[in-house]
Parts: structure tokens; C-alpha cells; sequence
């Protein structure tokens, strides 16, 4: 034994700024000259739903029989304008994604899975395919920067148009559908040739700003007789005035999404650092549609890390009329699930962390166009458990909303809420759980 | 609505707009009624949009904007002048302004045939999918920005940045470029392209009244096609 040996001796100890995944990046970046790619949302730790919880009825409220009293939670949506509003069954809807990103069989089995339980299912950059129109009741047509693959045709097909603004995972952001994934059919839909990437640009080709869009909005009404809801998609980013501004344009129904929400493919620099969490958003969306005596006239649809009927809840709570799912609804088809394990090891990743959807490699069969790694995607099966989980959802939310004393999921409110957190309490405007306290109620937004 | 055999008058300064377009929607093609007229437009905008039918419509006067959007198989004919997205997304069909038209003549535009007598602003033919566009007078800067195929044809000059971030869309321009955009260069003017002008020139009824040769051609140089780190400053 040395002299020394018994001197305590300072641990190995990594830096919080230096972190392990930063020292990775760094050293990447330094071996390839560009920033990192991938799909998916923010994976970083954000306030969220999990930071708020439920005071369920006792002395002052009654709860409802849960197997006894009915729970409502059907939504209308599309009610200001529109001659023909939708009518859903549950407030869980699917959000857009693009057939090109996904394969085929992924949006078929999403269009599968939400007609079973009655909900929308929603189009993406590069058009409709369809197998996606035939299998979904219910089919929201989003009309993106790019117009890739839009046409008359498809939109008087459409059940209602969604004008995408921006998206969580990268406000202000377009996108890119790398070479890899464009396929003879995803190159013939978006009018370009194969194999090359296709930029899809971050602002409309034809219009600039909210008094534009209003303008914007009346073609599309006169285009479609009138009779479509017409959405308009926002990021997260300035809720309060972006929502406004939607209104003022004439939308029946505002989409925002928090930078959970994912994306196919986009920088992880703008994925980490560019937008707000839907926690955060809600609030100030919800007071823009009161300011305007709006709110229930013209819904709001949330999303951006919703897994669960309690998030659902939670959304409906703060304000929501409705929420959309979009990472969670490719889980339940079979996205990074764990009998691939060899082969996400092989792409150097595991199940549960694969986020290089723009790769086109997806052992699941999901975020591909690959015809063989597609054709592991059984559309009907895959669309049985995306339904599945849909009413796993609802029937959770419904659990909470009784519990809460309401009939109704759209009869839960704030006041139903406390936070577990300083943060969540501030951003979502309910008061820290044991307190009255709510930071930052003195101001608007 | 007063109804002039055989054409079909609406005057928008007391007929509501939804209903002349909810008319021309209903319209099968195959009725005796294929010429329309529209008066007193008076610079309204989405006059005459998603027509899904080889009618004739003429505009007497200004248009807003979106005039003829997505159109398809018509022929709408503006005795004026056009505000922003003209014929936008336009299908099939033919689009003809007398006068000048606003930024994003033609914008995304699939199909059909876009003629405009005077001058183009800004953005003319931007993320063009296969439209043919004719432009007897000058265009704005960024014209045929990201244009994906289909032709621009400009008989006066074009503004800066013309094609950038171009695909496949072939531009022919007469007259000076102020500057071109990125990924875009001047190309060779062979016998194919010169008979592809002499196709769009005829279609836009300027058989025998241009010199093809007079024009130059512009396309994509295909350099941006796959993201490289190399050619990051280029965007």
C-alpha cells in the first residue's frame, strides 16, 4: 500500500454545462461540419401536464357515479362559419402527418384507427393519398406552405381544411423531406423528381401576414362553398396574439402546438430552442379567445406531448376544446417498440430513443417508404391498436371528469387544477398546490 | 342574376359574391350556359375561384386577390387589372389578365395556361408544379422562386433573384435579368427549347409576333438538389 493511497480522492465529475450529450455533440459537430437532424419533439425536461393535478370532488362538489352517470365527450368543431361542422366523438383527434414522412400503411392505419372511435385523422405536407381518404370518416386536409400535392379535388373531398401557419417541434421553421425518402409515388404526389430533397418553405407562397390571411380564408370558403371548417395551425411561440390574430382572419378552429409536438425531420438546435411547451400556451390562447368573446365559439385544438387521458383532461381544463396526438398515435402503431431491438441497435440507437425518422430506415415500418420495412405495418392491426389506446384516452379523461363532478369533459375548468410546481403553477394559471398563490397573475400576457 | 341567353350576367354591386362562385360550382359544362359575364367586380377578392368546368367567364373591371384560384378547365378572362394569386394553384384550364397582376401570378400552380398582357409583380410563378405562365410585359423580383416545373416565359425583363432555389421549371426571358437567383443559370437555348417557346407563345396567341430567338434560358443548375454543408452559404 503507497503512502498516498489513502488520501481521499476527488470522484470523477462531469460538468452540468458539459454534460455527457453536450461533450457528444460536440464532438460530432466538430467531425461533420453540420448540425444534427432528426425527428421527432423536444426530448428536453419542460414544465408539463405531469406538473398539475386534479382536485377531484369531496365536501364541496359531487363527483359522478363512474360506471352509472353519463360523461360526455363529444366535440363539435367548425361551428362559426362553416356550413358543416364536425362532429367527433371524443376530443382526441390525430394531428397532421405527411404521407411521404410516413409510410402508406401508417397513414392508413391512422385513418383506421380514428374512424373506429370517431375522430379526425389529418393530411400532411405532400397531399392525400387514397388509402388515408378512404379509411378515415373524418379527414382534416392541411394546406401548407409548400401546397405540395394540394388540389381542388382532394379539398372538396376533405372534411375540413387546416391552414398550417407553423408547428411546435419548429415555429417559424419550414422543412425538408430528405432524398432518401422520396420514393417514385412521394416524388409523382409532390411534383418533383426523385431522390432529391424537397425544401418545404417556412411561409405561404401567396399571402404575408394575418390581414393577408383573412383574405386567404375567404378563397378557401368560396372555394369550398362555405361548407368546411377552416383551421388555422400555429406554433407555440406568442399564443396570446398569434390566436388573436387567427380569429381576426376568420378561422372556425385554432391548432396549437407546443414544442413537444413532433416533426419528420428538423434541426435538433431549433427542435431544443425555438418555441414554448403547450403548459405554457394554453392559457394565454384560452384569454385571447375570452378578450375576443370567442371562446367555445371558436374551438381550440391543442397538442404537443399529450399521452394520456389525464393530459387530455388537463388540456380540456385550462381551456381546450379539443387536443390532437401525433407522436403518441405512431407509439401506438408500433413506433420504437422494443421486438426491433436488434435492429434500432443496429442503426446505433435503441427502442424507445430512435429519432432518425428522416432516414427512411424505420425497423417499425412507419416513418419509411421503403416497401419492405412498409410492409411490416399491418394498416388494420396497427389501426386496432391506435384505436385501442384512443379510448384508453378517453375513458381516462372521462374517469377525472367524473371525479371532478362533471358531466361533461368540456365542463372541467382551471378551477378543477393546482400545480406542483412554481413554473407550472405561473404558466398554466392555477394556484401551486396547499396555496392560493398563483405567480404572475397581475398582468396579461 | 339576369339571365342574357346564352350567356349568364352577374353584377356583383348587388349579387353576393358566394353566389356567383356557388353557381359556377354547380355549372356541369354541359349546359347551354358557358359564357358568364361579371360586372362591377370592383377589385373583390376570390371572384371566380375552384371552377371545376370548361366554362368561359369574363370579368368586366379590377379583380382582388386569388381571381380564378385553383381553376380548372375554364377560361376566365379579366378586362383589368389583378390583385395577389391570380389563378393560384390553377389545374388546367386557361387564365388571361389584360391588365397588370399583383405579386404571385400563378403561384403553385399545377396546370393550365396563364396569360398576362401587362406586368407581373413579385413572386410571378413562385413553387410553379407544372402551369404554363406567359408575361407579354416585365416580372417582379423572385419570380419563379422554388418553381417546380412547368414554364415562365417573360417578353420584358425580370427582376432580381429570378429562380432561385429553381427545380425543373424552365424560364425563356427577352428582355435583362437583374440578377439570378440561387442554383439558377443561364442555359443553352437548343432547338427542343425553341420549339417548346414557340408552343407556349402560340398557345398564348403571339404565333408569328416573337422572335424565339431573342429569348434566353434559364434553369435549374441542380447544385442545391441534396442538402450539402459545402453549399450552406449559397441559401
Amino acid at each position: 500500500m503507497t503512502a498516498h493511497s489513502n488520501v481521499p480522492r476527488t470522484p470523477p465529475r462531469f460538468s452540468a454545462t458539459f454534460d455527457p450529450a453536450t461533450l457528444a455533440e460536440i464532438r460530432r459537430a466538430a467531425a461533420t461540419g453540420i448540425y444534427d437532424i432528426r425527428g421527432g419533439g423536444t426530448k428536453r425536461k419542460v414544465p408539463h401536464f405531469d406538473d398539475l393535478l386534479f382536485l377531484g370532488a369531496s365536501m364541496s362538489r359531487y363527483p359522478l357515479e363512474g360506471y352509472r352517470e353519463k360523461c360526455g365527450t363529444e366535440v363539435v368543431l367548425g361551428t362559426r362559419f362553416a356550413k358543416k361542422p364536425i362532429t367527433l366523438k371524443t376530443p382526441v383527434t390525430i394531428a397532421g402527418m405527411s404521407f411521404g414522412a410516413l409510410s402508406a400503411q401508417a397513414k392508413e392505419a391512422l385513418g383506421r384507427g380514428a374512424t373506429t372511435v370517431g375522430t379526425s385523422t389529418t393530411t400532411g405536407d405532400g397531399g392525400m393519398t387514397p388509402e388515408e381518404r378512404g379509411q378515415s370518416q373524418t379527414l382534416v386536409y392541411q394546406y401548407l406552405p409548400s401546397r405540395y400535392g394540394m388540389n381542388p379535388v382532394d379539398l372538396r373531398k376533405a372534411d375540413a381544411i387546416e391552414i398550417v401557419i407553423g408547428q411546435g417541434a419548429k415555429p417559424g421553421g419550414g422543412g425538408m423531406l430528405l432524398g432518401q425518402k422520396i420514393s417514385d409515388r412521394v416524388a409523382a404526389m409532390r411534383n418533383l423528381p426523385k431522390g432529391i430533397d424537397q425544401r418545404s418553405a417556412c411561409r405561404h407562397p401567396d399571402w404575408t401576414g394575418p390581414d393577408d390571411l383573412e383574405i386567404k380564408i375567404e378563397e378557401l370558403r368560396e372555394l369550398t362553398d362555405w361548407e368546411k371548417p377552416i383551421y388555422v395551425k400555429v406554433g407555440a411561440s406568442r399564443p396570446y396574439y398569434d390566436i388573436a390574430l387567427a380569429v381576426k382572419a376568420g378561422a372556425d378552429v385554432v391548432v396549437l402546438d407546443g414544442m413537444q409536438g413532433g416533426t419528420a425531420a428538423t434541426q435538433d438546435v431549433f427542435i431544443e430552442n425555438v418555441g414554448i411547451p403547450i403548459l405554457a400556451a394554453i392559457r394565454p390562447a384560452v384569454q385571447a379567445l375570452q378578450d375576443l368573446g370567442m371562446h367555445r365559439k371558436v374551438q381550440l385544438i391543442v397538442s404537443g406531448g399529450i399521452r394520456s387521458g389525464a393530459d387530455v383532461a388537463k388540456a380540456l381544463a385550462l381551456g381546450a376544446d379539443a387536443v390532437a396526438i401525433g407522436t403518441a398515435a405512431l407509439v401506438a402503431l408500433g413506433d420504437n417498440d422494443p421486438q426491433y431491438e436488434d435492429e434500432y441497435q443496429a442503426l446505433g440507437t435503441t427502442a424507445g430513443a430512435y429519432d432518425d425518422w428522416h432516414e427512411g430506415l424505420d425497423p417499425a415500418g412507419i416513418t419509411t417508404q421503403d416497401p419492405v420495412l412498409s410492409a411490416r405495418l399491418d394498416p388494420v392491426k396497427a389501426g386496432h391498436r391506435l384505436a385501442n389506446y384512443l379510448s384508453v384516452m378517453t375513458l381516462e379523461a372521462q374517469t377525472i371528469a367524473r371525479a371532478c363532478g362533471k358531466s361533461h369533459v368540456h365542463n372541467l375548468e382551471p378551477e378543477d387544477l393546482v400545480a406542483l410546481t412554481v413554473e407550472a403553477a405561473a404558466m398554466a394559471g392555477v394556484p401551486l398546490a396547499g396555496t392560493s398563490w398563483i405567480p404572475g397573475r397581475t398582468g396579461g400576457y | 342574376m339576369n339571365a342574357i341567353s346564352p350567356d349568364i350576367t352577374f353584377d356583383l354591386a348587388d349579387t353576393a359574391l358566394r353566389e356567383l362562385n356557388a353557381a359556377l360550382h354547380a355549372a356541369t359544362g354541359e349546359s347551354n350556359a358557358r359564357r358568364w359575364r361579371v360586372l362591377n367586380p370592383n377589385g373583390r377578392h376570390a371572384v371566380a375561384v375552384g371552377i371545376n368546368a370548361p366554362l368561359t367567364v369574363e370579368i368586366e373591371g379590377h379583380v382582388g386577390y386569388y381571381c380564378a384560384g385553383m381553376n380548372a378547365e375554364a377560361s376566365v378572362i379579366i378586362h383589368g387589372n389583378a390583385g395577389v394569386g391570380l389563378a393560384e394553384n390553377m389545374m388546367s384550364g386557361f387564365v388571361h389578365v389584360r391588365g397588370d397582376a399583383s405579386q404571385a401570378a400563378g403561384a403553385t400552380g399545377h396546370g393550365g395556361l396563364l396569360v398576362i398582357d401587362g406586368n407581373a409583380s413579385a413572386r410571378c410563378g413562385i413553387s410553379m408544379k407544372g402551369i404554363d405562365i406567359v408575361v407579354k410585359g416585365s416580372v417582379g423580383h423572385m419570380s419563379a422562386f422554388m418553381g417546380q416545373s412547368g414554364s415562365l416565359v417573360v417578353l420584358g425583363d425580370a427582376g432580381e433573384a429570378l429562380g432561385d432555389s429553381l427545380y425543373e421549371a424552365k424560364l425563356f426571358v427577352r428582355g435583362s435579368v437583374k440578377s439570378l437567383g440561387a442554383d439558377c443559370i443561364e442555359k443553352e437555348m437548343r432547338d427542343e427549347h425553341k420549339v417548346l417557346l414557340a408552343e407556349k407563345l402560340k398557345a398564348a396567341g403571339l404565333e408569328g409576333t416573337v422572335d424565339v430567338a431573342a429569348f434566353k434560358r434559364y434553369g435549374s443548375a441542380r447544385q442545391l438538389y441534396n442538402f450539402h454543408v459545402d453549399n450552406a452559404s449559397a441559401y
